[in-house]
């Protein structure tokens, strides 16, 4: 999808290397995002999909290769490239103090506006985002919610083609990571081309067109929701037992039904079966002839957390702050 | 520069606005210098001999010099604050003149330096100060005054990009420039230190500031000194302006 007609990708990046003293946060990324789709940045913290974004927003410059955006260049066109970029940060980067008209008025004198010009963007913003019955409150009595939408309006002032989201709901509680979802998805609709990072696959899982996985400072998979998950293989049966003595029997019940023995963790047997028809059935008959006691027994679809588990052996890890890490 | 210009008074702006919403600035702007003001009268002041002044008139232009050096104390905090919780990262992903971030701060400073400055010189007249110069002079006290402000909210600027919080920009900033106002001619005359202090405090910019004070104000004989402050402040100014620009590059490219 060209949304702007140009042939050049949205952000195009290619051989990106970054160290922080010896610790080297970028290892050669190369990544490309077509006009109009989100790219999620998925990885564990300290993976370096904070230095990307960091890079790629003008705020860091690469010690080696190249990344275009909205066909300029991140290094060389740093200042024009401001002009047609949104950020929304970890922290909601918004000023306590300030009022939520306040906040969005600043941002739109800082892009060149006039006073009058910034009120009334701002205004259209706090209507959007829902926020104007608070737009004369100082915004250090939002919610957390509240105050991410206000950043995320924050970087929609100036309309940027290319909207860069890092961690937008870490922190969030279940109804507002829903809402900001949707609002993601509306802008996508409307033809920005967003990268975000997550540290949450369900995230990647529905927002993102095409995720690449970060992980010790390089992409190590890259492709569509669908098409990582089906990298680790098919469905899973997953049975729970009366008795967790009887699993070593069940595995070997089982056994047949998968091409890699059952895997055992107490009183769960894990089987990846061929085929999805009638497994549960075949399953349940199996054990049954066996007599072994089944509590509970699912046919579960790979998950992006079990690709992630397969790409780079440790499960994503939840902590707040990769920037101090990095 | 018309963009230097515009991008700094929005940042002042924002610094202005938000003063009246956060009342611990406005207790440190307010009730701390007066407080001070009547400790040294009242307790230190009779213990005090201050040849050809009365201790109130000798006091006032020493503790407002000394106030309007820690005016700088708001910018320190405020860019740490700014710089930990992403707004120093927002600013810079703006197309928004570079140097604005810290200009506008420090512009902001001379405002609130103006207003507690003010606020001393009233406290001052309530308990026995009064100018013995020309209107002139006395105008031109306070531009010195808010120049000598404006000087050390770089030095403020420089040490809140340097210091990883603003516990340690508090307490950096306590120590490098608590000492330096007390070991001056601001709160009694310099003859009465032993020899080696009175070395350095002769040669102290804030000596030689609030000399210049002193003679604007209430017409001591003033030497060199009102020169010897201007150049001072502006030596200053020239030293710490370019450090926290380079530094906020440096910190916030991290």
């Amino acid at each position: 999808m060209e949304a702007n007609g140009s042939s050049e990708a949205a952000v195009s990046v290619s051989g990106l290397v970054k160290s922080y003293g010896s610790v080297r946060a970028l290892v050669g990324v190369d990544l490309e995002v077509a006009h109009g789709t989100v790219l999620g940045l998925l990885g564990p913290n300290g993976a370096g999909k904070t230095t990307i974004i960091r890079i790629l927003t003008t705020l860091l410059k690469p010690d080696a290769g190249s990344a275009r955006v909205a066909g300029l260049d991140v290094v060389h066109d740093a200042a024009k490239l401001r002009e047609r970029i949104g950020l929304a940060g970890q922290y909601a980067a918004v000023d306590e103090n300030l009022t939520g008209l306040e906040n969005l008025t600043m941002v739109g004198r800082l892009y060149g506006e006039s006073r009058a010009q910034a009120k009334r963007r701002g205004h259209e913003l706090l209507e959007r985002f829902e926020l104007l019955d608070a737009a004369k409150r100082p915004t250090k009595t939002y919610s957390g919610g509240m105050r991410r939408r206000l950043d995320l309006a924050a970087a929609l002032v100036a309309k940027p083609p290319v909207l860069f989201l890092d961690e937008p709901t870490t922190g969030l509680d279940p109804r507002s990571r829903l809402q900001l979802w949707e609002t993601i998805e509306g802008l996508v609709a409307e033809g920005t081309t967003v990268m975000l990072t997550t540290q949450y696959l369900d995230e990647a899982d529905r927002l993102a067109s095409e995720i690449a996985v970060i992980d010790r400072g390089r992409v190590i998979a890259e492709g569509t929701p669908d098409q990582l998950k089906d990298r680790v293989g098919g469905e899973r049966l997953e049975i729970r037992l009366d008795e967790a003595s009887r699993a070593g029997d069940a595995a070997a019940a089982l056994a047949s039904m998968a091409d890699e023995p059952p895997s055992i963790a107490e009183d769960l047997v894990s089987v990846g079966v061929h085929r999805r028809g009638g497994a549960i059935v075949e399953a349940v008959r199996r054990l049954d002839e066996a007599g072994i006691g089944v509590e509970d027994i699912v046919l579960r679809r790979p998950t992006l957390d079990d690709v992630f588990m397969s790409l780079t052996g440790h499960i994503a890890e939840v902590a707040e702050d990769e920037a101090a890490a990095a | 520069m018309r963009r230097l210009l515009t991008d700094t008074l929005v940042i002042a702006e924002r610094n202005l606005v938000r003063l009246p919403r956060a009342p611990e600035l406005l207790v440190a702007f307010t009730v701390q210098p007066i407080m001070f003001v009547l400790l040294f009268r009242y307790v230190f002041g009779g213990a005090i001999k201050t040849p050809g002044f009365s201790y109130a008139d000798f006091l006032i232009p020493g503790i407002i010099v000394q106030n309007i050096a820690f005016g700088g104390f708001v910018t320190a905090l405020g860019l740490n604050e700014d710089l930990h919780k992403g707004l120093i990262d927002r600013f810079r992903s703006l197309p928004m003149a570079r140097a604005a971030v810290l200009a506008g701060r420090t512009l902001a400073d001379v405002v609130t330096n103006g207003l507690s400055a003010s606020i001393l010189v009233i406290t001052g007249l309530i308990i026995g100060f009064s100018f013995h110069t020309s209107v002139l002079d006395g105008i031109a006290g306070g531009g010195l005054l808010l120049l000598f402000g404006y000087a050390f909210s770089w030095v403020f600027a420089f040490l809140g990009m340097l210091v990883s919080s603003a516990e340690a920009a508090n307490s950096v900033g306590f120590i490098a420039v608590f000492p330096l106002t007390f070991i001056s001619s601001a709160f009694v005359p310099v003859k009465s230190m032993p020899a080696v202090l009175r070395a350095f405090a002769e040669v102290n910019p804030f000596t030689i500031t609030v000399d210049a004070m002193r003679s604007l104000w209430l017409g001591a004989p003033a030497g060199n000194n009102v020169w010897g402050a201007v150049v001072w402040a502006l030596v200053i100014i020239v030293v710490f302006a370019p450090l926290a620009v380079a530094r906020y590059r440096h910190a916030a490219g991290q």
